[in-house]
């Protein structure tokens, strides 16, 4: 039986461990080691709970597309359009809702609608023509610029109606009674508390921390190989008290964002489907070796075809996001965002020529990417070295995997 | 005449294989000397120590040339004393003219700027060489297998070739292109160019080779010299396929029961070459518990059939009748062909049968992902309770199902593609090449998992290069060549003699 195995590495030692896993745990030291040098450097200013919530706020499109951008980018190909269909959608919300009283629920479904044809419309000429993706989606990316600067004849249009900015700017409204809020309040110095988020935040926790002594669990049951257990301990427990500390440094501000719970599930749905579904697995296996998966019975194209449409939806969604943020859609909106969304990807450890990534992985690579910009501009560093910085963070880490792997042999 | 080549006692061995033993070879001034074999024989490797590309040093025995001793360290260096290889792939750049081919890394220049209306005028001559009436700017992409086979020929020439070596010239031309050919290597002789000549058709070595050297398991089994008296395909034949079973092969109870697999007219052109016909006419059937066998050479379109059949995989304009368990079938698609009751275990593992940078598990349960998943949501444990199973079953070496596939050895590799397909529960397996490049004990095991297969009641269609596999393990043979099969034989009539004259004599 397979259980007879040992558990056998705890034996062989934390280095070699460690240096086997070096790109999982690498983002997360990169992570840890960026937040507390600025907090530092920016004598504390960089996790006030207004800043955290700016944070959140400021990558949340980012954020909304590194999930399409990912599943884009394990299947094979690139999408360099949406940043031009994230403002072209943007403005058609503001030309529909604001020149034209669309009611914006309506014209919130349409604009995603619309996410998604502009997705198929791509989509269709790399899956079903092997046109490559980089080409068409350059030739997107020119198309929609293009058609929002003509939607919106060059001007900026807004502002949105109050319910439409909730959106990005709204949050979610304790439903806790007050009092429990205010009689927390003095215990942690604070002037007031949300009960909500600091619930959430503990919730959250205790859920990651669950389910990784059950995954630990199984594996064990199948004698895998074990990552050590002070190792797992100590990952477990940065993870769960980083998210009950930023929740409870939300909760003493204005709560959770309206977009926190949307990234989140977003986050929680996308990483479900592409590790534990059929359709997920199917994803990787299109871009590990084409070939053998359409000989595995894979319907490639069709696939393909579908991670265009959910990057257009997606793209969507951040632009309604966008807008709602900065209550106006202009021209210039996500003008370049595209190298943003794609580089969060690469940090995250996603492999240019497909099948490797993980939707953990991009979201902590746009936060990584996020954090750096939020830190930076607040120690008031000019956007020529901003520029700079990013620029050699992205080719370091991609340095790094290729390292690693030569290393893995 | 005196000798222009001796090649004395040459033994390379490549890790665990001795591809050449001891060969001796002789070829004289301004003959054309030909060269036969099996595949995988070692004509072709025999070549490479003779160009260069395996370095003196890298193998044992001498080169005497021209009546030296010859070390040539690289290509270029056997290139610079008039020894030119032209090998069956093309090595021409498809979308630049015939004349900057012909001058490719030769180039008529002076300080880096080339002087055109030279090298119009020396390609010119060459093409009227080699007889080819084309424009020296025309594209190579536009011109057929045997018009690029010529400027091939004249790039050899441009070079001052002494002795030419030619890789199965033929095999991809028309019966008019081929004739051409062999008249222009005739002329070619006149002129003093001394050749040798790779071939599996023996009419034609036949008929323009003044000597024949058989290659047969890495040994130069015996030269024939058409001068003292005349060759015969026979004795060709004879010598390439020799007498010894060099295998074994576990036994099996044979017993065909209920017909599984019916093809009838299978017609499939090339994807590319539209008015190519690749497979002709195909008909052939498999039963329950039946091992099928498709000889043939490379090239004779055994691959193609297979994967036209599955899903069409390969080729276009594709017709014919499928009948599975009696009943029509459509195989349009891969996924229809699996649900019909087809699996193919591809001869190109590694770069069609598996994903190599996933684990063990994963690639096992690729083409079923639905016997580990419920409404979609796959079943992580399942999966890999069921790879445990195959690991077990086909005993595939490794610590756990989580490791890499990448990290595997050939055999092991073969028996995870074998769980793969086995996972999907086919009713006919066809096995195109299943122990290529494998060793002689994962060898053994394949087999034996394909009579587990056939006793289990499963049609398998076995395609083999090596004659003695399929004369070992299958109860019935097709013999497949250009496209059409032109013959069957049964376990107690084939034989390797039967196979071979079969091929050639058509």
């Amino acid at each position: 039986m397979a259980i007879a195995e040992p558990t056998g590495t705890e034996t062989k030692g934390v280095g070699e461990y460690l240096l086997a896993h070096m790109r999982e745990y690498g983002l997360l030291f990169a992570l840890i080691a960026i937040m507390v040098f600025f907090q530092i450097v920016t004598g504390g200013t960089l996790l006030r709970p207004v800043n955290i919530t700016n944070l959140l706020l400021q990558n949340s499109y980012i954020i909304i597309m590194a999930l399409g951008m990912l599943i884009v980018i394990v299947s094979g190909n690139i999408d360099l359009s949406v940043g031009s269909v994230m403002g072209f959608v943007g403005a058609l919300a503001a030309v529909m809702i604001v020149e034209m009283d669309v009611p914006y629920l309506i014209a919130i479904v349409i604009c995603l609608v619309m996410g998604g044809v502009i997705g198929a419309a791509q989509g269709y000429w790399v899956a079903y023509w092997k046109i490559p993706s980089f080409i068409v989606t350059l030739a997107g990316m020119l198309v929609f610029r293009g058609l929002s600067l003509w939607l919106l004849e060059g001007q900026s249009v807004g502002p949105f109606p109050r319910e439409f900015q909730t959106i990005a700017n709204g949050f979610v409204p304790d439903i806790f009674p007050a009092s429990i809020g205010q009689a927390l309040a003095p215990v942690f110095d604070a002037r007031q508390v949300n009960v909500l988020a600091l619930g959430t935040g503990i919730v959250a926790a205790a859920a990651v921390i669950w389910s990784g002594m059950r995954k630990r669990a199984r594996n064990r049951a199948y004698g895998i190989v074990d990552e050590p257990r002070g190792f797992f301990i100590a990952r477990n427990a940065i993870i769960g008290a980083a998210l009950i500390f930023i929740m409870f440094k939300l909760s003493t501000f204005r709560g959770m964002p309206n977009v926190l719970i949307t990234m989140g599930v977003l986050t929680i749905i996308y990483a479900f489907l592409t590790e534990r579904t059929v359709l997920g697995r199917r994803i990787y296996a299109l871009g590990g070796n084409q070939k053998a998966a359409k000989l595995s019975g894979i319907k490639t194209e069709r696939l393909t075809f579908l991670a265009f449409v959910n990057m257009g939806i997606l793209a969507a969604a951040a632009g309604l996001v966008f807008a709602a943020r900065l209550n106006t859609a202009t021209p210039k909106a996500g003008f370049a965002l595209e190298l943003d969304v794609i580089a969060a990807v690469f940090i995250g450890g996603a492999s240019m020529s497909g099948g490797v990534g993980k939707i953990v992985g991009a979201v902590v690579g746009a936060f990584l990417m996020g954090l750096l910009n939020n830190g930076m501009s607040i120690m008031g560093i000019g956007i020529d070295y901003q520029q700079m910085i990013k620029g050699l963070v992205l080719l370091a880490a991609v340095i790094f995997d290729v390292y690693n792997k030569s290393k893995q042999g | 005449m005196t000798a222009l080549l001796e090649m004395r006692a040459i033994t390379k061995t490549f890790p665990g294989v001795k591809a050449l033993d001891g060969v001796n070879l002789t070829v004289r001034k301004g003959e054309i000397h030909a060269l036969v074999g099996e595949n995988g024989a070692g004509k072709s490797t025999l070549m490479k120590v003779l160009s260069g590309v395996y370095p003196a040093g890298s193998y044992d025995g001498e080169i005497h040339y021209d009546g030296a001793l010859a070390e040539f360290r690289d290509i270029a260096d056997s290139e610079k004393r008039g020894i030119i290889i032209i090998h069956q792939e093309l090595a021409l750049v498809p979308l630049l003219s015939i004349a900057e081919n012909l001058f490719l890394g030769n180039e008529c220049a002076q300080n880096g700027v080339i002087h055109w209306p030279e090298t119009f005028r020396k390609t010119e001559s060459l093409l009227r060489k080699v007889g080819l009436r084309e424009a020296p700017t025309t594209l190579v992409d536009k011109l057929g297998v045997g018009k690029q086979q010529l400027v091939e020929i004249a790039k050899a020439l441009s070079k001052e070739v002494r002795l030419l070596i030619l890789d199965e010239p033929t095999a991809a031309l028309s019966e008019s292109d081929s004739q051409a050919l062999l008249d222009l290597l005739l002329e070619l002789k006149d002129q003093g160019v001394t050749s040798i000549i790779i071939s599996h058709k023996l009419n034609e070595v036949r008929r323009v080779a003044d000597t024949v050297t058989v290659i047969r398991d890495g040994t130069a089994v015996s030269t024939m010299d058409a001068r003292s008296q005349p060759i015969t395909e026979d004795a060709i034949v004879r010598d390439m396929v020799g007498r010894d079973m060099a295998h074994r092969y576990p036994e099996r109870t044979r017993r065909a029961g209920e017909m599984l697999l019916e093809v009838e007219d299978w017609n499939v052109w090339h994807p590319e070459h539209v008015d190519r016909q690749v497979i002709r006419s195909a008909r052939f059937n498999v039963r329950a518990g039946e091992v099928v066998g498709i000889a043939g050479l490379m090239g004779s379109g055994r691959t193609e059939l297979a994967m036209s059949l599955f899903g069409q995989s390969y080729g276009k304009n594709i017709s014919g009748r499928v009948r599975i368990n009696g009943k029509e079938a459509d195989v349009s698609r891969v996924d229809r062909a699996i649900d019909a009751g087809l699996a193919y275990v591809t001869e190109d593992r590694k770069s069609l049968g598996l994903i190599l940078e996933e684990p063990i598990r994963r690639n096992i349960t690729l083409a079923n992902l639905e016997g580990v998943s419920a409404g979609g949501v796959l079943n992580e444990n399942e999966e890999t309770e069921v790879s445990e199973r195959y690991r077990r079953a086909m005993n595939i070496r490794t610590p756990s199902v989580f490791q890499k596939v990448m990290n595997l050895s050939g055999g092991n590799q073969q028996k995870v593609v074998l769980s793969k397909w086995l996972f999907a529960e086919p009713d006919i397996l066809i096995l195109d090449e299943p122990t290529r490049g494998i060793d002689v004990g994962a060898k053994f095991e394949i087999y034996g998992i394909i009579n587990d297969l056939s006793a289990q009641g499963k049609g398998v269609l076995m395609i083999s290069s090596e004659m003695p596999e399929l004369l070992g393990m299958c109860d019935r043979i097709y013999v497949m060549n250009e496209g059409a099969l032109v013959g069957e034989l049964t376990a107690e009539d084939a034989s390797q003699e039967r196979i071979m004259s079969l091929i050639v004599t058509e």
